[in-house]
């Protein structure tokens, strides 16, 4: 479970149609950590995302999962290494939960095989890990969201994989069900050693739970390194053009950013 | 949570069995009403014959008028269950792949293209052979269920549920009427379209059932085939991709399963509609929507309903005989109403 796998992305330019998103980026996602990606509405991290994850292929440039190009591997085989958690999925009308977290072992099966007792014991895990054991029976329909969005990472769980890339997995949550979402996360990086890549809207919530961050502006990378590193005043003014004051949380010792607008102005600097 | 006493401890699997358990029970069921369904078929018909004569009929003993009629009806019979079985599964994977509730062979104008196609070949190409029917009809179907998936795609949003039944239900209408356009002036083979338009199984044979056999053969075995595949389409493209499918493929293949399928049982058959539409909302509610499942009981049930409607048509109206086709709009409107009227069409 704890194989590090590298993941890279080198002079990549992603677009739909003939409009160019990402001009020329060059990453590196750190292995075994926590990664999230940070920027303004349409700087490109969703599509980023897509890409890495092989739904977008790639106008130039690569997309490389240990040395191999994303886009070139079959498919099945890169969903056992690699999995992916779209944004606000929709699940079938009436399906049950244990029925949607079996279905993460789709690239563990062949076409004639039968359920085996691997795919068992993995929906099992899963469904332990996110705390939906005594969930299995019931409809996804009659959820909560943050129970929903708890059943869809455990059905990414259940594809086992030693990366896990999340597009927004905390919108539409509330507050207490963003914290339990990404600890939920935490805890798989933790114990298992899974590399999470997660695009995150909320920036406070990014630097609090990534250990790596990546902020884009207008499809460039514009800073990427730890939270405190990257997350400062002038980034916030570069990426999201917003005046801010960025403190020490005291809870985490992560850095959190205040937003300034017209109607507030900083009072002490520290 | 009573359910749950079951399961030993944390970390041990989740009881799957139960489910499947009950599953079992229900195809097993299924199977007990089709067998019996079909005993019915063979027994019962526009005339009234005695059980002598079932018995001396089934051995094929053609002595008597009611020997005769009764030999008719086993060709029929078997081709009431595969046609049945053929769009019950049809409509289960057309719903898959589209994941659209409200897709069928007959709403999609899948049929409807398969007859024009039929009828284009017959009239201003001499298309004679009954085989040459099946490769027409397939061929038909095909272009039809990819023109309609194209103008349903059309605009903002995609292939959503009602788009998708406007465009086959407008296409359809059209295709209907070029059909009447090509048939209506030729008075010599008008009359033997008008049943076989409607939809039906009364002029089955050994013959039209070996010929139309191997089509749907490899339309079941595709479509089976495409069931794990049918259960990621079904979490959306996306996840599906994410999963290991590569969507295009798997649904150009499963598509191609369920094009077969209509091809093959409307050339033989005649475009009957509302089975696909029906049966796998039934089989949902019965088998849950694991296609592994649904698929087979669609099968089954599809057979099933095909079956009785037919055995229905040809008790109701003595001596007169109506056909399925009659009978299973019969069914099958009341329901599509239904289905539309619902406050949001959700897709699958």
């Amino acid at each position: 479970m704890t194989a590090t796998h590298s993941l890279l992305v080198s002079s990549l330019r992603l677009g739909y149609g003939d409009r160019t998103v990402i001009e020329s980026l060059d990453l590196t996602l750190p292995p075994g950590k926590i990664t999230a990606i940070v920027g303004a509405n349409a700087c490109g991290k969703s599509t980023l995302l897509r890409s890495m994850s092989r739904l977008l292929a790639p106008r130039a440039g690569h997309v490389l999962l240990d040395g191999r190009e994303v886009h070139k591997m079959p498919a099945k085989e890169l969903a056992r290494t690699l999995g992916l958690l779209p944004q606000s999925p929709v699940a079938p009308e009436g399906i049950t939960v244990s029925d949607l977290v079996g279905r993460g072992r789709n690239p563990h099966q062949r076409l004639l095989s039968r359920w085996s007792r691997e795919d068992d014991a993995a929906v099992a895990a899963a469904l332990d890990a996110t705390h939906t054991a005594d969930l299995a029976d019931r409809s996804v329909d009659e959820l909560s969201g943050g129970q929903r969005q708890r059943v869809w990472i455990a059905m990414a769980l259940a594809q086992q994989t030693d990366l896990l890339l999340l597009d927004e997995p905390t919108t539409f949550l509330d507050v207490s069900h963003q914290v339990e979402v990404l600890d939920l996360l935490t805890d798989l990086n933790r114990n298992r050693g899974t590399t999470i890549v997660m695009v995150l809207h909320d920036l406070n919530m990014a630097a609090r739970y990534a250990d790596h961050l990546i902020a884009l502006a207008d499809g460039k990378l514009h800073a990427a390194g730890e939270p405190s590193a990257v997350l400062t005043e002038d980034c916030v003014r570069a990426v999201f053009g917003l005046d801010s004051q960025v403190i020490t949380d005291p809870t985490s010792g992560k850095p959190l950013m205040l937003p300034l607008g017209r109607h507030h102005v900083a009072i002490t600097r520290p | 949570m009573t359910q749950l006493d079951s399961r030993p401890g944390p970390g041990a699997a989740v009881d799957r069995r139960r489910p499947a358990r009950v599953r079992t029970l229900w195809i097993l069921a299924a199977l007990a009403a089709l067998v019996l369904i079909m005993i019915a078929s063979v027994a019962f018909g526009s005339r009234i014959v005695g059980w002598a004569d079932i018995v001396a009929g089934v051995r094929g003993q053609t002595d008597t008028l009611a020997q005769a009629a009764v030999v008719k009806r086993i060709p029929r019979t078997f081709l009431a269950v595969a046609v049945g079985a053929a769009l019950g599964l049809a409509g289960a994977v057309m719903q898959g792949v589209t994941r659209n509730p409200l897709a069928d062979p007959g709403i999609l104008g899948v049929n409807m293209g398969a007859s024009l196609a039929v009828v284009t070949g017959i009239v201003s190409f001499g298309l004679a052979s009954a085989a040459g029917y099946i490769w027409v009809a397939i061929l038909g179907a095909a272009v039809a269920a990819v023109f309609v998936y194209a103008v349903g795609s059309l605009g903002r949003g995609g292939a959503t549920p009602l788009k998708l039944a406007l465009a086959g239900a407008a296409i359809s209408a059209a295709l209907a009427s070029l059909i009447s356009a090509f048939v209506l002036p030729r008075s010599d083979i008008a009359t033997g379209f008008q049943s076989w338009m409607i939809g039906g199984v009364g002029g089955a044979s050994y013959d039209s059932l070996r010929l139309v056999l191997p089509f749907l053969a490899v339309g079941f075995a595709v479509s089976l085939l495409s069931a794990k595949a049918l259960n990621s389409l079904a979490l959306g493209d996306d996840l599906a991709a994410g999963l290991g499918e590569r969507v295009a493929v798997t649904r150009g293949v499963a598509a191609l399963g369920a094009v077969l399928l209509c091809g093959a049982s409307t050339a033989v058959a005649g475009p009957i509609a509302f089975v696909g539409l029906v049966v796998p909302h039934f089989c949902r509610l019965l088998v849950g929507l694991d296609h592994r499942w649904l698929l087979p009981f669609s099968a089954l049930i599809g057979a099933a309903l095909l079956t009785a409607a037919d055995v229905v048509g040809r008790v109701v109206a003595r001596p007169q005989e109506i056909d399925v086709g009659i009978i299973t709009a019969l069914i099958g409107a009341p329901f599509f109403i239904y289905f539309v009227r619902r406050q949001k069409v959700r897709e699958l």
